[in-house]
């Protein structure tokens, strides 16, 4: 670098760096001119609800994109703990509701900490060992119910999906609870420093005296925590255990990450920018779904997008 | 080239450059960091486009708006930061993007025994078959020069060739330049080691902040002229090594070990000392302080700090014992190129700067600020991305993330590569003032001069054993240079 180039704020640098804003809000006017409807607090509410799970998956990929990781494992540890806490939640157990919250956030984070331990200490790829984790989550998920449905949740337990506080769903309230959380935890806490400095570059951290080992465990915890949340709220709205619940939410959730600028390479990302892109997903799903667009369509479109967003970043890049 | 003109976003950073390079010679382009050596190469290279200015190669004006007209056009380039294909092998390298053979398949052996011919007359000792990534540094650098050679260039830009090379490749590589000159090549040579341009160069052209200064005959200019032109101002010394209380012992190891990369290292360091540690590259010198700082395990080894025997398996347990390393390559090692100077100054304080889990970002803003101002770092601001900085700025920010950890030992590997004359001489400084207060450094370097410049005593390894021990007063090239052979 010959010159210490000073950061103008261009035309070109605000679009880089909030051309997603930018996008959503074009996606946004589109659908309110084509349906009177969307622009709705009713519709707003309800496609935030549907948005909430993959928001808490793409939160938890964030943490562990950040590292230069990747979790494909997160739709089946929706499945595997959605399954345990179903099991716990059946009227007939008669256990109150937190216990099975509990459940299936536990399950989440075990299966989150086999991941990171495989990952970090034994040194396996984090595709092939999350990948893995895939098969494996699922596999236990049909075994735990034998792949039937496990129907007859207790109401406390439904409400947890289902419920509002006065105006709000409390899947929404969680969602907003967990992004203060997250948000704190990356960008005023010691960990959070960590966090960016191991995906940046693992060797100066590990010089500087980050244990880089646990930093990169514990992101999958906290991305198998998160989904195990995401199980919860999952088996909670649909009332019932299902062994292939979260089938493929693993695509969302990477999508909603990438969307929002976090390069897959580690180091370079931003929390809010993961919001606007798991909003941008459900404001696709929920708009097309008014629409009576095809799902097949959908899914083409979905994927048009994903791939258009990280080519606007790559061709930013290049450009710097 | 001439009256070329270059800006970057409204910034200019060349302005009416004229360079003249005549056939069978080497012309030497010197300034400091910044200065827009690099930029000028690069547009000779087709990397930039210039602005403004015409380039003549034999009497014809050219064009080169892509690298790919540049090489055509017979400029080779051999670059500062090298680019191999670490997982492809040396030949593999050498012919990527040429590669002979028949249609669309390679012919191996082709490759493999030209490669082998060029190395040979080349006297680089690599082989063809070696995966890059295996090299050492030094030799990927002989591969990549290699490569500009077969390339059949008329004009070679060499921009920093021996920053990772020991002296015998030095010489091998001046053997190497003195035969392209008689047949005829113009080299561009550009390097901040002042020996070497005067042993080299025929001419000489300087630069300073983007600006033409002016050519000399290289034996029509001293040193001090150069310097002067240089940095616009005279350096009244390039070490200025000052004279501190050298006092008790601050660190022994004993017998350190680590198999295949050196044995029975012993040596004490004392307070107020600075402690040179010299050999050729792949001595074992990094490795031994990998092993003291607890990057690598050792087979054996102790560590005695201040009279107590102290266990370091880890950075962290370094840390610690207030022990700081200064990695041999900043963006490797020793930055986190994505984040900020401010971040990536506080990176290994974030313990003491947070109160349970929360970082305290006034206490963070003020040391960053304190640290700016007293290592002098140039940047737009503490936000600023550290990827953005000259390299010597980003080796202040390196030196400025230990130093608010007060340290009491100060690891410092190659702590001067590749940054500029004035930016060097402010860390030599740092140096003294920081051993001055009662601290210890232990220095690598390969730059012999600036071992001999800085350091009280200095051990000489080879072969990753010790050779010995000199102290100030026996300190010549000689003496160094036989004892880094010795083991060999």
């Amino acid at each position: 670098m010959e010159k210490d180039k000073e950061q103008k704020i261009g035309v070109k640098t605000f679009i880089a760096k909030y051309g997603v804003i930018v996008g959503l809000v074009i996606i946004m006017v589109f659908f309110t001119v084509m349906k009177a409807k969307f622009l709705t607090v009713e519709n707003m509410l309800n496609m935030l609800r549907q948005t909430s799970i993959n928001g808490l998956l793409a939160i938890g990929m964030t943490f562990v994109v950040l590292t230069g990781g990747i979790d494909l494992s997160v739709g089946s540890i929706v499945g595997a703990s959605g399954m345990f806490a179903a099991l716990v939640a059946r009227t007939e157990v008669g256990m109150p509701w937190y216990l099975a919250l509990l459940v299936g956030l536990l399950v989440g984070l075990l299966l989150g900490a086999v991941n990171g331990v495989i990952i970090s200490y034994l040194r396996v790829p984090a595709f092939i060992a999350t990948l893995g984790m895939l098969s494996i989550a699922r596999g236990i998920t049909f075994m735990a119910s034998d792949a039937k449905p496990v129907p007859g949740l207790s109401k406390g337990f439904l409400s947890i999906g289902g419920g509002s506080v006065g105006f709000f769903p409390i899947p929404i309230l969680i969602l907003i609870f967990v992004l203060i959380i997250c948000y704190i935890t990356l960008y005023k806490t010691r960990y959070g420093r960590y966090v960016f400095a191991t995906g940046g570059n693992p060797t100066s951290a590990r010089v500087s005296g980050i244990n880089v080992k646990l930093i990169t465990c514990s992101v999958y915890m906290i991305s198998g925590l998160l989904s195990g949340l995401a199980g919860v709220i999952l088996t909670s709205r649909v009332t019932s255990g299902l062994a292939q619940s979260g089938n493929g939410y693993e695509v969302d959730a990477i999508a909603a990450a990438v969307i929002g600028g976090n390069s897959l390479s580690g180091g370079r990302g931003r929390l809010w920018g993961t919001i606007i892109g798991f909003l941008i997903m459900g404001v696709m799903n929920n708009g097309l779904d008014m629409m009576a667009v095809s799902s097949y369509w959908q899914l083409v479109i979905k994927g048009i997008i994903i791939i258009g967003a990280v080519m606007l970043d790559s061709l930013n890049e290049i450009k710097e | 080239m001439q009256g070329i003109e270059k800006s970057f976003n409204s910034v200019q950073v060349l302005q009416g450059i004229n360079f003249c390079l005549e056939q069978g010679s080497v012309h030497a382009l010197m300034g400091e960091n910044g200065a827009g050596k690099s930029t000028l190469m690069k547009i000779l290279a087709g990397i930039y486009k210039k602005d403004k200015g015409t380039i003549k190669i034999k009497e014809s004006n050219v064009d080169i708006n892509t690298p790919k007209q540049s090489q055509e056009l017979g400029v080779a380039m051999i670059h500062q930061e090298l680019s191999p294909i670490p997982e492809m092998t040396v030949a593999e390298n050498i012919y990527l993007g040429r590669e002979p053979g028949k249609g669309l398949f390679l012919d191996y052996k082709e490759m493999y025994q030209q490669t082998e011919e060029l190395l040979k007359s080349l006297k680089i000792q690599v082989s063809p078959r070696a995966v890059m990534r295996n090299l050492k540094v030094a030799d990927q650098q002989l591969v990549e020069i290699a490569k500009a050679i077969s390339l059949n260039a008329e004009i070679i830009v060499m921009d920093e060739p021996t920053s990772a090379i020991t002296d015998k490749e030095v010489s091998n590589l001046f053997e190497i330049i003195e035969d392209l000159k008689k047949h005829g090549k113009g080299i561009i040579y550009i390097s901040h080691k002042m020996d070497e341009i005067f042993q080299i160069a025929d001419d000489i052209t300087v630069l300073r902040d983007g600006v033409y200064v002016n050519t000399w005959k290289a034996k029509d200019i001293n040193q001090n002229t150069l310097i002067k032109s240089m940095v616009g101002r005279e350096l009244t010394e390039i070490y200025p090594k000052e004279i501190v209380p050298i006092t008790e012992d601050m660190l022994e190891l004993q017998n350190f070990t680590k198999k295949g990369k050196f044995e029975g290292i012993n040596f004490k360091v004392k307070k107020g000392e600075i402690y040179g540690i010299a050999g050729l590259v792949g001595a074992g010198r990094t490795e031994l302080m990998h092993g003291l700082f607890g990057l690598d395990k050792l087979d054996t080894g102790k560590v005695i700090l201040e009279g107590k025997e102290v266990e370091i398996k880890s950075p962290k347990d370094a840390i610690a014992n207030r022990i700081a390393y200064v990695t041999e390559d900043r963006k490797l090692e020793g930055l986190v190129l994505e984040m900020s100077v401010g971040q990536n100054i506080t990176l290994p304080s974030m313990k003491k700067l947070s109160k349970g889990l929360f970082v305290q970002e006034k206490e963070e803003r003020t040391i960053i600020k304190e640290q700016r101002e007293a290592l002098r770092i140039k940047c737009s601001s503490e936000r600023q991305l550290v990827k953005l900085l000259s390299g010597g700025n980003q080796q202040k920010v390196v030196l400025a993330k230990w130093l608010i950890k007060s340290p009491k030992i100060l690891i410092l590997d190659e702590p001067t590569r590749g940054i500029d004359v004035g930016a060097k001489a402010e860390i030599y400084k740092l140096m003294c003032e920081f051993v001055g207060k009662g601290n210890s450094i232990i220095m690598i370097s390969s730059e012999m001069p600036e071992v001999m410049g800085m350091a009280d005593r200095i051990l000489v390894l080879s072969n990753g054993k010790a050779s010995g021990e000199l102290s100030r007063e026996e300190f010549t090239q000689e003496h160094i240079m036989k004892m880094s052979v010795e083991h060999i």
